[in-house]
């Protein structure tokens, strides 16, 4: 799905410079845990969360993020959004809840995560 | 040489010259005009005298300037009318009875070649630029075309001999029993503005050195998350240190205290001492050992209380 779809599904806005809105994710994730977004996300995915201090950015670089989306119309502040246009990771607002944000896209066809292999391996006992 | 190698060569170069061209006729399509226009605009009134113009050229060191009204522009007029003013003894006349009306103007967000077309065509020095809502935002002159390209292209230069720029090649050229690239980073404790910039860099050297993007995003993950480490819980911080070699990465993350104290809890997935405020930023929900363990093909974790941490990584190429 390209950045310019799930702009337009979350009507949300754009909040970073130089975005390439005709870039693809494959799959998306939401999350508050930064270890989370470490340890469960791919290289190509888009993620949904609401904090907004640079360390989301700097997590976003490490894990090979394509794009963070800022729910509940929250905005950050200027500091994460110079580290992101630094690093060329493109930064989305959306005014819905992370439930609804993320209800949105995966209704319409952008595909999650998939398992976390850590704790899913668990599941069973 | 014979002369079959010079013809070789003449047809080389000569491939190379085509490339540079169509190089910057692609950037004449891609750039934009409000990225090569001059955005300090000196503009004049239409009452000034042709001799206020004159200082105005002078002092600014500029060939011409557009004619503005009450914030809307009414003509534009350039040295060349300075001069006929000038030869015909009419110094004392008005700007607003020298300039050329009926400006012609570009849009800031059309692409250079409008631009080029409109110079070449109609024989302009200046175009003044306007947003689409009829503001003056701008000036454009066949210099600030040519300064804007030079520009654009020594960007785009940059960038391909950086890309170019491989550093495997010191694993070949180097030779020795065992090879290896030491990276060392200094972390310091509570420092979160800075927290990841030592995994931010290790990912790039990788990336640089040739690695497989799938081993580098693993060695990023586990380092930042043991950075992340360093920089919550030690008291003087810590360093990690990288030691790259042909078939393998081993990082060691060392610090000096407080130490862990039960080992074994610590690796529990969930469990965490991390304060709130740390919580707070999304960090410290008990997963990082773990999330370093997933990444690593051997981890290894000692610790004293009182005396430091070592923790150790390693992943095979």
């Amino acid at each position: 799905m390209r950045l310019a779809e799930v702009l337009s599904i979350l009507e949300g806005k754009v909040i970073s410079i130089n975005v390439d809105l005709s870039q693809e994710v494959s799959m998306a994730c939401g999350a508050d845990l930064m270890s989370d977004v470490l340890a469960f996300t791919h290289a190509g995915t888009l993620l949904m969360t609401g904090l907004t201090n640079p360390q989301v950015v700097r997590t976003a670089e490490i894990a090979g993020i394509a794009a963070i989306v800022f729910v509940r119309g929250k905005l950050p502040p200027p500091e994460t959004i110079a580290l992101a246009e630094e690093k060329g990771i493109p930064l989305l607002a959306s005014k819905y809840t992370m439930y609804e944000s993320c209800g949105r896209l995966y209704q319409l066809g952008l595909p999650s995560c998939g398992l976390f292999q850590l704790t899913a391996d668990n599941w069973a006992e | 040489m014979t002369s079959a190698n010079v013809r070789e060569n003449k047809s080389t170069e000569t491939a190379g010259r085509c490339l540079e061209v169509s190089k910057l006729q692609e950037l004449v399509y891609e750039l934009r005009i409000e990225q090569v226009m001059t955005r300090k605009v000196i503009t004049v009134s239409p009452d000034h005298t042709m001799g206020q113009l004159k200082e105005a050229l002078r002092l600014n060191r500029i060939s011409g300037a557009p004619v503005v009204r009450d914030g809307e522009m009414v003509g534009i007029i350039s040295i060349e009318d300075l001069i006929k003013a000038l030869e015909a003894g009419e110094i004392d006349a008005t700007v607003g009875e020298k300039m050329t009306g009926g400006v012609q103007t570009i849009f800031a967000d059309e692409s250079v070649i409008q631009a080029v077309n409109k110079f070449g065509q109609h024989g302009f020095g200046r175009l003044p630029v306007v947003s689409r809502d009829g503001k003056l935002v701008g000036i454009l002159t066949q210099g600030d075309v040519a300064r804007g390209l030079l520009r654009q292209l020594e960007i785009d230069y940059h960038e391909e001999e950086i890309h170019r720029y491989r550093a495997s090649h010191i694993f070949e050229d180097i030779v020795s029993d065992q090879t290896g690239l030491i990276l060392r980073y200094k972390v310091q404790p509570k420092d979160f503005v800075h927290c990841g910039e030592a995994a931010s860099k290790l990912k790039r050297a990788l990336e640089r050195l040739g690695a497989k993007p799938a081993i580098v995003r693993r060695l990023a993950v586990a380092s930042y998350e043991a950075e992340t480490n360093l920089v919550i819980h030690t008291t003087k911080g810590g360093e990690l240190i990288a030691e790259i070699q042909p078939d393998k990465i081993r990082v060691v993350a060392t610090d000096y205290g407080p130490g862990i104290a039960d080992l074994e809890k610590a690796m529990q997935p969930g469990y965490s001492t991390a304060p709130d405020w740390i919580r707070e930023l999304g960090f410290g929900a008990g997963m990082g050992l773990n999330n370093i363990k997933a990444c690593s093909d051997v981890m290894n974790l000692d610790s004293k209380p009182g005396i430091g941490t070592r923790l150790e990584m390693i992943i095979h190429m």
